[in-house]
């Protein structure tokens, strides 16, 4: 029994930056921009939620850094797709090659200032970044274990993708939003407006992977700075998105399956079971693979991507 | 939505415009440019750097010796020769982001000959490696091309599936089958023998000449055979291309594996002429850059040349920068970024122009 619990709580905590990687892009292909730049914009949030926490050593204001700067990543790709019409595919691998390069610059820079030769986050914010325990709920034996004793990033994470739920399948504007990914044209002509979505989405969901990034640098590798921190998360967050068939409540399961895909070579018994830890490290992607192709085999609408995401919206082309 | 209808005209709205002539559109790239280094300039200077002393040093890094400028063909060699695999792709409106993926079973495959049959005669030996690439390459290719021909399986996410699972077979062949027992501590697979290596010629292995060899090739096939004429024609219009009689999935199938073909060439290149063994590391992005680079060069073979040997000095200057100033070298990836989100902004230009608000529209300025 412990032994699961284990399991799913540590598959659960290594699901959660894809959660957050998932979710923003979600929200850039359901406007119809295939944003390959989430590995990007998620080092963006990484190194702005870390040097902010560092400075002030305030766990809000490291979220905020981490919100705006992945925002800030997004906004850039946003203008160039939406507005300049440029290849979505392009625009997303440069947005996460000038992402990472320019965090790693960054960090490099103040490693090299710093006297120690490290940075590590300093003891207040640590505090507040750690596991919550509510008083009575976290004791109750396997269920407090699994439900109540998760840093705040998980809860931010659900929360997120239950209110991104609630929007697509409970408001009229999300219902819009989703007309855009799917034809923007008639969306257009619905009275829909098509570019200011798109912005409101690219650049919310750009924040969105921003936090999935910071919580890589200060809950995975314990509020030391290293480069690279991100390390291919956002590469797999694209392709969740697939497993996820395009719906924010699907990434939440499907984000913890990953996580369990990524820890699974911990927890199997290498005695009994062998297979290489590197079939672990391929799981993930095997399966997006497959189920990329069996969706497509299969034709069904609704598991698929939204129509238009990749191609550029032009007015006069109606 | 209801309050469409009261809507006021947008200040700026975008309109078609009469294509550029060649002249005029490379001149909008130069100003996107050389904005491109002011902006780069301005985050120099924010840093608290010099930019004019960076720059003129990345320059000067990347040439300041005779080991300096082989380092720089050496970086050259890769991007080249990748860049030039995936124009065939995306000539043909391939969103292919599988090079990566390529570029390391091309490697896998070559590195078979050269840790299981290294005693076979040199030449032998290295052209049996370079079919080898190209085989493994394009077949790595061929999967997701199959897969679109036949279901219309996203291509874009697919590649990119590819690239990792081709990744972990490497690890998977270092860790096990083709650990190097000679290094019970830490595994790798073994330092190729000599045999197995490409040779140098000037100072640098000649992975230059093959990627000389390839730009000619991929040059005239593209410029003058009726098969680089059918990629154009895909690339075009689909519907175009049947109407025409061409067997399109005949031709994307092909181009596909040619494409996959060429990216393993660069990483029989990488691992036969720089890392002399079978690393995680043999693509480490280059397929990634690759894509940029062609994009940047409009996918024109000549361009392909001239950008690749410009982001392999400015990779190769962001390493002197690094030891002359502690300034990361991961620079080359920030400024490189920039200077496409400027070029790729600027292309609009070429195609669409804003038209003022208040300006009444006159028939003659139209084309849309």
């Amino acid at each position: 029994m412990n032994f699961w619990v284990n399991f799913i709580v540590a598959a659960v905590v290594a699901g959660t930056p894809l959660l957050f990687g998932t979710l923003g892009e979600i929200m850039n292909e359901r406007v119809g921009h295939l944003n390959l730049g989430v590995e990007g914009m998620m080092s963006l949030g990484a190194i702005a939620g870390f040097m902010v926490g560092y400075k002030t050593d305030n766990f809000a204001l490291a979220m905020i850094a981490a919100f705006l700067s992945g925002a800030a990543g997004a906004l850039v790709y946003a203008v160039v797709t939406v507005t300049f019409m440029a290849n979505h595919t392009v625009a997303g691998l440069t947005l996460t090659i000038f992402g990472i390069g320019l965090t790693n610059v960054i960090g490099f820079h103040y490693l090299g200032m710093s006297e120690s030769g490290t940075l590590k986050l300093p003891e207040q914010i640590t505090q507040q970044m750690r596991s919550i325990h509510i008083e009575g709920l976290s004791d109750i034996p396997v269920i407090g274990d699994l439900l109540f004793q998760y840093n705040p990033f998980v809860y931010l994470g659900i929360v997120f993708a239950i209110l991104l739920a609630l929007f697509y399948n409970r408001t009229k504007a999300g219902l819009n939003v989703i007309a855009i990914g799917e034809n923007p044209a008639a969306a257009d002509a619905a009275g829909v407006h098509v570019t200011a979505w798109k912005y409101v989405n690219i650049v919310i969901g750009g924040g969105i992977c921003g936090i999935g990034g910071a919580f890589t640098i200060m809950i995975t590798n314990g509020g030391v700075w290293i480069s690279d921190c991100v390390g291919g998360l956002g590469w797999i967050a694209v392709a969740l998105v697939i497993f996820a068939t395009w719906k924010p409540m699907n990434a939440i399961w499907g984000a913890f399956v990953f996580g369990a895909m990524r820890i699974l070579k911990y927890y199997v018994n290498k005695e009994i079971i062998h297979i290489p830890d590197a079939f672990y490290d391929m799981l993930p992607f095997l399966v997006t693979a497959i189920i990329l192709v069996v969706v497509s085999v299969r034709q069904v609408k609704d598991k698929a991507q939204p129509a238009a995401c990749g191609t550029n919206y032009f007015r006069e082309d109606r | 939505m209801s309050d469409h209808t009261t809507h006021k005209e947008p200040l700026l709205r975008v309109s078609k415009r009469r294509e550029l002539t060649k002249r005029q559109a490379f001149g909008v790239k130069m100003i996107s440019l050389l904005l491109a280094l002011i902006a780069g300039g301005i985050f120099l200077a924010v840093l608290g750097f010099n930019p004019f002393v960076i720059y003129g040093t990345i320059v000067s890094g990347a040439f300041r010796s005779k080991l300096a400028v082989q380092g720089t063909v050496k970086l050259m060699i890769p991007l080249l020769i990748s860049a030039l695999g995936v124009t065939l792709a995306y000539k043909m409106q391939f969103w292919n982001i599988g090079a990566e993926g390529q570029i390391i079973m091309g490697a896998v495959f070559a590195s078979y000959f050269a840790l299981f049959h290294s005693n076979w005669p040199r030449p032998v030996l290295l052209i049996v490696m370079l079919l080898a690439a190209m085989i493994g390459g394009g077949i790595w290719g061929l999967i997701p091309a199959f897969f679109k021909n036949k279901w219309n399986t996203n291509e874009t996410l697919f590649t990119l599936m590819l690239n990792y699972i081709a990744l972990h077979i490497i690890s998977f062949l270092r860790d096990g089958p083709w650990r190097d027992p000679a290094n019970p501590g830490f595994a790798k697979i073994a330092t190729f023998e000599e045999n197995a290596t490409l040779p140098k010629l000037f100072g640098v292995h000649i992975g230059w000449l093959i990627a000389l060899i390839l730009f000619v090739l991929v040059y005239i096939y593209l410029k003058y055979t009726k098969q680089g004429y059918e990629i154009s024609v895909i690339g075009g219009s689909k519907a175009t291309a049947n109407y025409a009689g061409m067997h399109v999935k005949k031709i994307i199938i092909r181009t596909i594996f040619l494409s996959g073909a060429i990216c393993g060439i660069a990483g029989f290149s990488n691992a036969a002429g720089s890392d002399l063994t079978l690393a995680t590391g043999v693509a480490g992005g280059v397929g990634f850059t690759a894509i940029i680079v062609a994009w940047l060069a409009d996918l024109e073979p000549l361009g392909i040349l001239v950008v690749s040997f410009l982001f392999a000095v400015l990779d190769k200057g962001s390493s002197v920068i690094q030891s002359a100033y502690g300034l990361s070298t991961d620079c080359s990836d920030v400024l490189e970024g920039i200077i496409l989100f400027f070029v790729i902004a600027g292309g609009f230009f070429v195609r669409y122009r804003f038209v003022p608000r208040k300006r009444k529209e006159e028939k003659g300025g139209e084309n849309a």
